[in-house]
């Protein structure tokens, strides 16, 4: 690779070049096999199938919503029924796209690889855990269709537990069971890493994809249960009014609060934290370089997971928490900037003198690096107890969420989806069409979020669906950026199906990229690898590939 | 957790994997101790995420017992601190017995691990019967939360015959209204603690059925140990629960 190259694509001659016949995707045939699989890799195909399915309908909300709030009186729709569009978006968002979106798919798909390992410790489990996501979101459906939930995501008590009238305790329900996938999957996550290592995978051989899931698992199997609780404690103050959050009965509503958001603040972590992983190796890969700092940006990833555990009182400055606690919380919101910072920096450091080439994985990740930054600073003013108070429940916070987890992890995931897709499917992606996408994505991105910072800056607050006149500019310019971001998520869903049949074959390894999954066939083997791979390099060492004289790893199918 | 058999594999898994001996060892492990820690390791991170669970019960306990302390102890003095002590030697007999299932099949002694089991699970049985009667007496007092809840015994406590005197101090009636927190947490902490007992007592239903197949008899044994691990996390739970709800209020009354 010369560094003067605009690419560093490296396709099989397309002439002779074949997706291999033996692949886990042909191993067995029948719509049973599928759903009865053990294998990590067809899990996670199940999944992508699923999260794009509930993506596509938390998006059809979001897209309602900014139909309503295209002019200032409320035309559209009836206040309550916006309310039900608000919450229904962010409940399918939250628990059945975000928190599973890159772990279910990507880290599935990936992590066995790229520890060296056959499968995932507990494949059954991981079967289950799909089962209880499809079980919820059916359940989230079946909710939408008697009638819909007003509550917003957050279940706020008394409001959900005594005044909506509305199906909260199936919704309850729903978010329980996905809960418990995410828990399964995060328990399988921390079992794989720790107990099915290859030979010579130490810790800081791994793949930083591996220690930014790592965290998020912790984070998953530790954070879940409290949410549950939570959810059950709702569901029975609703079905037998015992008041344990009715201040009428002597029940404390801002106990739900600590509960709620004691899951709730390190899932936005859950979140982020595996979108991280996947910006790592994407840099990586595109700048030739290894990553700059890999410890740092390791530790870093944990300690995203452990501060993450000590900032949920900043959703709850203005509910009557005692100052000294708002200080100390606020001191610690502050502090979970630093690790996120280590990241950006480190991955700048990556690019600098890399050979940086720009393919659509790349541009989804230079997204992200600039919007998750946005997200991540304005983060900052929410934390500081003053700005706080001015700017809480007003759209500055939904743009701020929207940087961080639209912005962030989306472009994210779809980073990672481009960057995989040739290792899942054995077939490239079209590149031109791909990176047209990215760009759509990134101007209808910013388009739509930027004019709310602005809008919450002057007070316009969040789930209301009517608004003074002087707001309605911004909120034109925001809704038409939502629907350049819509065209930008259709693309990629059109382009990616058309590639399974007419993309051109990728072969193993079309990136020249370090990762043990790049060195098995495209797809994979049901088994991975024919024989498990003796790891005898870091990750990330470019030098290894280059003077590999040997396939390290048997790849014939 | 899972011993689907892997000789049913394709020809090349046998090629590559001579060493397993077992037809429980899943065909994606290395070997058969990687297997079992694997397991074992799991559990262990699943009881984790059960004490987080938890945690929020014991969270919210703390939180109201700070806040309605009277109501705490005088709602606690209602409940029947004989059958729940009888409850905790049942529950502590009955892991005593599970512990015993582990060395059985450690030893591979079939029938005394079948017979093991079969003490653990009625025990288990045992337990729940007598939680039954329990909540039976509660429900008989109208202290089970909701619209049939009575807080009059907190206001007028029962004259005492012997000495004449009220059994306990009376509760003005706001502080009164506050025993319901105590007996909603006492029915959302032991109910929980029921449920689990529930789950598990399907599971040792399944597992004797398996014991007594023989599975466990030849060095497969990560079932029943994780099991037991389980089950002796659901002990401790009560354990816990035992002294925060029957016994860290009760005193003698004052004459």
């Amino acid at each position: 690779m010369s560094a003067t190259s605009t690419t560093i694509l490296n396709l099989p001659d397309q002439s002779t070049a074949r997706v291999p016949k033996k692949n886990f995707i042909t191993a067995e045939d029948g719509l049973l096999s599928w759903l009865l699989t053990g294998d990590h890799k067809r899990i996670a195909m199940l999944y992508l199938i699923s999260i794009t399915f509930f993506f596509f309908i938390g998006g059809a909300f979001a897209g309602l919503i900014r139909l309503e709030l295209l002019t200032p009186q409320p035309d559209l729709v009836a206040s309550d029924t916006y309310n039900k569009f608000f919450t229904m978006h962010g409940v399918i968002m939250v628990f059945l796209f975000l928190v599973p979106s890159v772990p279910a798919t990507l880290g599935n798909f990936l992590i066995p690889i790229m520890l060296g390992a056959r499968d995932l410790a507990f494949p059954k489990i991981n079967l289950l855990s799909w089962y209880l996501y499809v079980i919820g979101g059916t359940l989230v459906l079946t909710t939408m269709v008697l009638g819909g939930v007003d509550t917003g995501w957050t279940f706020t008590t008394p409001l959900s537990t005594h005044y909506l009238n509305t199906h909260v305790v199936t919704t309850a329900t729903a978010v329980f069971v996905a809960g418990f996938s995410s828990i399964f999957t995060g328990l399988n996550f921390i079992v794989t890493i720790h107990r099915m290592r290859c030979p010579g995978m130490t810790w800081f051989r791994m793949p930083l994809f591996v220690w930014s899931h790592y965290a998020a698992s912790i984070l998953m199997v530790l954070g879940t249960p409290v949410l549950a609780i939570a959810i059950v404690l709702v569901a029975l103050e609703r079905l037998f009014g015992i008041g344990v959050f009715d201040p009428t009965k002597g029940g404390d509503p801002l106990l739900f609060q600590h509960l709620f958001w004691f899951y709730s603040h390190p899932a936005v972590y859950i979140m982020i934290l595996p979108g991280m992983g996947v910006i790592s190796e994407v840099v990586s890969t595109f700048s030739r370089k290894r990553v700059f700092g890999y410890t740092a940006v390791a530790f870093s990833s944990v300690a995203i997971a452990l501060f993450g555990f000590f900032v949920w009182e900043h959703h709850m400055f203005i509910m009557g928490v005692s100052n000294y606690s708002a200080l100390v919380f606020s001191l610690l919101t502050m502090l979970v900037a630093v690790p996120s910072a280590i990241k950006i920096f480190n991955w700048s450091f990556t690019l600098q003198k890399g050979s940086i080439t720009f393919e659509t994985p790349m541009l989804y990740a230079f997204g992200f690096m600039g919007l998750f930054t946005i997200g991540g600073l304005t983060g900052v003013f929410l934390g500081s107890l003053g700005m706080d108070i001015h700017l809480t429940e007003t759209y500055f916070i939904v743009a701020h969420f929207h940087f961080v987890m639209v912005g962030g992890m989306l472009m994210a995931f779809l980073s990672g989806v481009h960057f995989w897709w040739p290792k899942m499917t054995g077939r490239m992606y079209p590149e031109t069409l791909s990176k047209m996408a990215a760009v759509v994505t990134f101007i209808g991105f910013n388009l739509t979020f930027l004019p709310q910072f602005i809008l919450g800056y002057l007070g316009m607050p969040r789930r209301y669906h009517a608004y003074p006149p002087e707001f309605q500019i911004l909120n034109v310019l925001s809704t038409a950026g939502a629907t350049v971001l819509g065209i930008g998520y259709m693309l990629p869903i059109l382009y990616l199906a058309w590639s399974l049949k007419y993309g051109a074959v990728a072969g193993d390894n079309p990136w020249q990229a370090t990762g043990l999954e790049w060195q098995i066939q495209s797809p994979p083997l049901t088994e991975n690898f024919t024989e498990i791979p003796i790891m005898d390099h870091e990750a990330y060492d470019y030098d290894w590939l280059e003077h590999k004289t040997k396939p390290e790893v048997t790849t014939v199918g | 957790m899972d011993n689907s058999v892997a000789t049913t594999e394709p020809g090349i898994e046998h090629a590559e994997h001579e060493h397993v001996s077992l037809p429980q060892h899943r065909h994606h492990f290395e070997t058969e101790e990687q297997q079992r820690e694997a397991g074992s390791f799991g559990m262990w991170l699943f009881l984790l995420t059960e004490i987080m669970f938890f945690g929020g019960m014991f969270f919210a306990y703390l939180l109201y017992r700070n806040w309605y302390y009277d109501a705490f102890v005088a709602a606690s003095n209602t409940l029947n601190i004989g059958m729940g002590a009888a409850n905790t030697a049942i529950l502590i007999t009955s892991g005593f017995f599970m512990a015993l299932a582990v060395w059985a099949a450690e030893v591979r002694k079939k029938q005394l691990l079948v017979w093991m089991l079969v003490f653990t699970t009625l025990f288990g049985l045992a337990f729940l019967g007598v939680k039954y009667f329990e909540y039976k007496e509660k429900y008989e007092l109208h202290h089970i939360p909701g619209a049939s809840f009575d807080v009059s015994q907190f206001i007028n406590p029962p004259i005492d015959k012997a000495t004449g005197k009220a059994s306990e101090k009376p509760l003005p009636p706001d502080v009164a209204e506050h025993t319901q927190i105590f007996f909603f947490l006492y029915f959302a902490m032991t109910g929980m603690h029921a449920l689990h007992m529930i789950i598990g007592i399907g599971l040792l239903a399944w597992l004797l059925a398996r014991a007594q197949r023989g599975d466990f008899s030849a060095g497969y044994v990560a079932p029943i140990e994780n099991f037991g691990l389980y089950w002796h996390f659901v002990d401790i739970v009560w354990l816990f629960l035992f002294p925060l709800l029957y016994l860290i209020n009760r005193h003698p009354l004052a004459h």
